[in-house]
């Protein structure tokens, strides 16, 4: 039963993403442009003394923009949510689910089946953009596999936002502290290249180790990958905690 | 200006400046988003520096020309916002009734955004100068920048009021958002436009009038005083301005007409 909620949420959801432009376009066209503006405007960084990434500054930045697009896949389903609570439809979800899990597992699979949309445009662009890929097919296995956890994290973070505040105006709660903690990683330059403040902050972010280990596999050096991954997997289970209590406030909330 | 005319300008500056300071969700973001990526983008990029050709050896003092351009880019949405609130409501319908004029209605509607220019200029340059960016011009510098911020955030704000007026729709106008954002990263906004190795992206960069305004900024910055620079980055102030107002205008008597 629980099933066939999640399949039917995750249909609706996926079915709104593909037939409205103002939610598709945005959803890929915003990692196509950071990619580009990244790869493009900042090659040559590559430049600087001990900026020594073997698959060029490309690939380097493909990997940054391939998280960020799996954690915004994840706030985009949350503004989705959001929008489900306004319009009064996801309290009819409420109402109608025998077993209202399925109703959170539904956006997660939706959020997980618009990220690999967004993905499969995004490693199009990047291979005719010329990004040398060094990694074997495992490794790229383990540089998707990350950015499927970032993705379940990152909706299951915006679920529990979504579901406490029950409007759009939500908004900036979920994508902000995901904007602040991306960017706090070392998105321009490897870790050891930054020095001060910047260098501190990123040492203890979370996010550095995904990044690290994700250039790590496209590059054919897999690197931190047992540190990585159990932070991609601790991360979703602290999330669906939060998730759930956000569900136990909305069916209070009636 | 006659009387009647600055009495009207007058009444809607004083209510767009108070609906703009009364709204922390406007001055707020305008003030902390580009704080948050001059203080990452300049401890993240530090090593552009050592990038022969590289204009200056700290990169917090070219990347601070940066918060100036977001910081313009918000008052098309703040102004833009406020006016698509005043269609949605119906408060320009009943102006519409008064005798009010057009460019009176215009030009108050843009004393929210002066103010706003001016708030986030002088926040912008003390905290980045208390970080330590450099200040080649000096005070009067500091003077010009103020005003030439000032310039670009009113002349942004006039696109603002386009959209507003065009689309009569608060969402419509923050939809633009995205594609100023655009604008600004496809800039020599990272990297000087003779370090951009890229030839697609120079030949964008260098065809982008963000780009000129950056530069008239970093002049100031850098180099201290380039007439060259500061003249084309008021110039392109003042394009900007007149054609987001001759729109606005024209689009202003469409909306009037349909209401």
């Amino acid at each position: 039963m629980t099933r066939k909620i999640a399949l039917a949420v995750a249909w609706r959801s996926i079915h709104n993403f593909l037939t409205n432009p103002a939610f598709l376009a945005p959803g890929i066209l915003f990692p196509l442009f950071f990619f580009t503006a990244f790869a493009g405007g900042l090659s040559a960084i590559s430049g600087a003394p001990g900026f020594d990434f073997p698959s060029g500054y490309t690939a380097f930045q493909f990997v940054f923009v391939l998280l960020q697009s799996a954690a915004f896949g994840g706030v985009f389903t949350g503004f989705g949510i959001a929008r489900d609570f306004e319009t009064g439809f996801a309290q009819r979800y409420l109402l109608a689910a025998s077993n209202r899990t399925g109703i959170v597992a539904g956006y997660v699979l939706a959020a997980l089946v618009r990220a690999l949309i967004t993905w499969a445009v995004l490693t199009a662009v990047a291979l005719v953009a010329g990004m040398e890929v060094g990694g074997s097919a495992v490794d790229l296995f383990g540089l998707y596999g990350l950015a499927v956890l970032v993705n379940l994290a990152a909706t299951l973070w915006a679920t529990g936002v979504a579901m406490r505040v029950r409007s759009i105006q939500g908004g900036p709660l979920m994508q902000f502290p995901t904007f602040l903690i991306l960017f706090l990683a070392p998105v321009y330059v490897p870790l050891e290249l930054l020095s001060g403040w910047i260098h501190a902050v990123a040492s203890v972010n979370p996010v550095t180790a995904l990044l690290e280990s994700g250039r790590g596999f496209i590059g054919g050096e897999a690197t931190q990958v047992a540190g990585a991954f159990a932070i991609a997997v601790v991360l979703p289970v602290l999330f669906a905690l939060w998730a759930r209590g956000g569900l136990k406030r909305a069916e209070a909330a009636g | 200006m006659s009387g009647t005319l600055r009495t009207q300008v007058g009444q809607l500056a004083r209510r767009s400046v108070l609906r703009t300071m009364r709204q922390p969700a406007q001055i707020v973001p305008a003030l902390v988003f580009p704080l948050f990526l001059l203080a990452v983008n300049s401890g993240g990029l530090k090593d552009a520096t050592s990038l022969p050709g590289f204009p200056t050896d700290s990169y917090l003092t070219f990347a601070l020309a940066v918060p100036f351009m977001q910081g313009a880019l918000f008052s098309v949405m703040n102004a833009g916002t406020d006016l698509a609130r005043d269609i949605e409501t119906g408060f320009l319908n009943r102006l519409a009734l008064t005798p009010l004029r057009g460019a009176a209605l215009l030009s108050g509607l843009l004393a929210g955004a002066v103010v706003l220019g001016l708030v986030q200029a002088a926040t912008y340059l003390i905290v980045g100068l208390t970080a330590g960016a450099e200040l080649a011009a000096g005070v009067p510098g500091a003077l010009v920048i103020v005003a030439l911020s000032i310039s670009i955030t009113v002349a942004f704000g006039s696109i603002g009021l386009f959209a507003a007026l065009r689309t009569g729709s608060g969402e419509a106008v923050q939809g633009l958002f995205p594609l100023f954002f655009v604008i600004l990263f496809l800039s020599s906004m990272a990297l000087p436009l003779d370090l951009l190795q890229t030839d697609w992206f120079h030949a964008v960069a260098s065809a982008n009038p963000v780009s000129y305004l950056l530069a008239a900024f970093r002049s100031l910055l850098i180099e201290g005083w380039d007439p060259g620079a500061l003249a084309l980055g008021f110039g392109i102030a003042a394009a900007v301005l007149a054609i987001g107002m001759f729109a606005a205008s024209a689009a202003l008597k469409t909306r009037l007409v349909r209401t």
